[in-house]
């Protein structure tokens, strides 16, 4: 249930401009796709500022707008985890020791690296399945694109899905991964300005940080929590007991900030080809950390308008009404609803159209890391090795046509399951958690094996499809039996991606014991650690440019807003 | 390079905060309008802070194009 609005022709004429700009830069950089770097890895020549914003824009999809937003309401500002003890030490880690591997191993996917520094079975085993992952990914935000297009505008659902994937399509097919990179960093601008006077305008009606904080406290102590557990991130996380996420600080610490975190941004090939498209080793060091300065100030666009929403739904004289179509609260529409609750037409053209734009950078992200995955690791692998470069730009230019074809039909898909974002989250625990165990040995002991590797990620896949499938939370999994009971969907997938990545990593060492390294020093220098010369840092650099500088800065940041907000 | 990408962002800025900013302006009376917005006129304040984010957005490439000819 939406509030009765009209959108004024004002609003139609702001997201008309927008679908203009991001047509006309597809248009504008169609020249220079001459080649398939150029197509597939944006040209390898982007300024890191671009890069970096553009490497959290990626991210901001339908999974944060949602996701974030529900759980600010549901758990309050502990969801500021998944920022300050998830991805921020997460990419610094990514720059300062994953970084120098990825772009100086000269491959040019993250499939291709499991390739280099392993054999050709561990990156075809992860090409498809991130091949899958994106696919249901770029789907899944086409879906909730259209079915909040449905809900909102009244727009009717299949010609949303059309129009949304035709736009994506366009600049996408037109001006590749740099299109890709550069609406991004026009989307990301886009959404703080059409998020940004929701959430002042929303405190002022809370009655300012102040009066959040006591609504809060109202809601906790209702729900059987002690006051002030929806307003801090620490200090209830003694016991899984005390807080409305069911998690402690163990399974914090280790389940999100480690395994979860760890695994998505450091080996998710989504957003590390965004920092591999950087002009230079020094660019893409500095990609993540680019990124992380603002990335810790999106909680506040993100997870605040939805602790609002909880606040103002304590007090009914506000209005705000979030009941879904099947009569229960549903969370997930909280910052769509709030945006109709509060804004005037005219805004609500531009916020409906900051939203359009996070749903669309997620589609286009997937979409590129696709298209790029399939034409190097799948085709020129598998299919035809060995053409000319024109015949794979073709090839990278058709895998987007492919591409967006086939997320349609994963829309279609997605649109028969009930909560398509514990869906997409339980992928990444599948996917990601093992791998980031792969790599981490990978590229830090220079012993582990080819088919030690194969074998554990493969164990650590199925490990977690096995804890899924015989725990339940929330209704969620047990599909073989009901071992555990979680508290939360949260707590599920935390559990799911430890085990994943502890089985990993054990096959992977014991493995490595029994089987023999089949590549030699020289094949593994500038893959390994402790075979490549450390010298990053080109000469010239301003002191304040250097990645570790800049994650000693970024550090003290998140560790001052941890503590103002323990 | 081929695009200097802070040219377009800045044009759009500009173009959808004056947008605002005038129908901001040709709407400062409708207390109906604004009702919903705790009746702040925020179609004003969110453009007029539009363009002052696309101004320097657009100018300094512009200008620093102007210096390398």
């Amino acid at each position: 249930m939406v509030e009765n609005f009209t959108l004024g022709g004002i609003d139609y004429v702001i997201m008309a401009i927008y679908f203009i700009f991001v047509l006309g830069i597809g248009w504008a950089l169609k020249k220079y796709m001459k080649s398939s770097t150029q197509f597939l890895e944006g040209g390898k020549n982007i300024p890191s500022w671009i890069t970096g914003l553009a490497f959290i824009s990626a991210n901001l999809g339908a999974l944060e707008v949602f996701g974030m937003g529900a759980s600010g309401a549901k758990y309050g500002l502990m969801t500021a985890h998944f920022y300050l003890i998830g991805a921020i030490p997460a990419m610094i880690f990514l720059a300062l020791f994953m970084m120098p591997f990825y772009y100086g191993s000269k491959a040019r996917s993250v499939p291709e690296y499991l390739k280099l520094r392993f054999d050709e079975k561990t990156r075809g085993f992860n090409a498809f399945s991130f091949a899958i992952m994106t696919i249901f990914a770029s789907g899944i935000s086409m879906f909730a694109l259209a079915r909040l297009m449905e809900v909102m505008l009244h727009w009717n659902f299949n010609y949303s899905i059309i129009a949304s994937a035709v736009i994506v399509l366009v600049y996408t097919y037109l001006g590749g991964l740099k299109s890709a990179i550069y609406n991004e960093v026009l989307q990301f601008f886009l959404i703080v300005i059409g998020f940004l006077p929701l959430v002042i305008i929303g405190l002022q009606d809370v009655g300012g940080w102040d009066g959040l904080t006591m609504k809060l406290n109202e809601v906790a102590v209702q729900k059987g929590y002690a006051a002030g557990t929806w307003t801090s991130t620490w200090k209830y996380m003694g016991s899984a007991a005390t807080n409305p996420m069911g998690v402690d600080w163990i399974a914090m610490f280790t389940g999100l900030g480690f395994v979860l975190a760890f695994g998505y941004w450091c080996t998710n090939f989504l957003v590390v080809q965004r920092a591999m498209a950087a002009n230079s080793m020094a660019g893409a060091r500095r990609t993540p950390l680019i990124g992380a300065l603002p990335k810790m100030f999106l909680p506040i666009l993100v997870i605040v308008p939805g602790m609002i929403a909880m606040a103002l739904m304590s007090s009914p004289d506000k209005g705000l009404v979030l009941i879904g179509n099947n009569g229960q609260t549903d969370y997930n529409m909280i910052i769509p609803t709030m945006l109709v609750h509060y804004y005037p037409t005219g805004l609500l053209g531009l916020g409906i159209t900051a939203l359009m734009a996070s749903f669309m950078s997620g589609m286009a992200g997937n979409v590129t890391a696709f298209n790029t995955v399939f034409t190097y690791d799948i085709y020129q692998s598998y299919i035809r090795p060995g053409k000319s470069d024109d015949h794979y730009l073709k090839v990278g230019q058709f895998a987007t046509i492919f591409g967006v074809a086939v997320s349609i039909a994963a829309a279609y898909v997605a649109a028969n399951f009930n909560n398509i974002m514990d869906f997409l989250q339980l992928i990444f625990a599948f996917v990601n958690a093992p791998l980031f165990a792969t790599f981490m040995l990978g590229m830090f002991w220079k012993k582990t094996t080819g088919n030690a590797a194969f074998w554990g990620l493969l164990s650590g896949t199925a490990a977690a499809a096995l804890h899924y499938s015989l725990t339940i939370a929330e209704g969620k999994g047990g599909w073989l039996g009901q071992l555990t009971e979680y508290p939360s969907g949260m707590a599920q997938s935390f559990y799911t991606a430890m085990y994943a990545w502890t089985v990993c990593f054990v096959i992977t060492v014991v493995l490595t014991f029994l089987t023999k390294q089949l590549k030699t020093d020289d094949d593994l220098r500038g893959l390994v650690y402790s075979l490549t010369p450390k010298t990053y840092d080109e000469p010239g650099v301003v002191w304040y440019e250097k990645p570790v500088v800049m994650a000693v800065i970024i550090g003290a940041i998140s560790i001052t807003l941890t503590i103002i907000f323990w | 390079m081929d695009m200097d990408i802070r040219i377009p962002i800045g044009l759009l800025f500009i173009i959808l905060g004056i947008i605002l900013t005038f129908f901001g302006l040709f709407t400062l009376n409708d207390t109906e309008l604004y009702a919903r917005a705790l009746g702040r006129n925020i179609n004003l304040w969110t453009g007029i802070l539009m363009i002052i984010f696309g101004l320097p957005m657009l100018l300094v490439p512009l200008m620093s194009r102007r210096k390398k000819l």
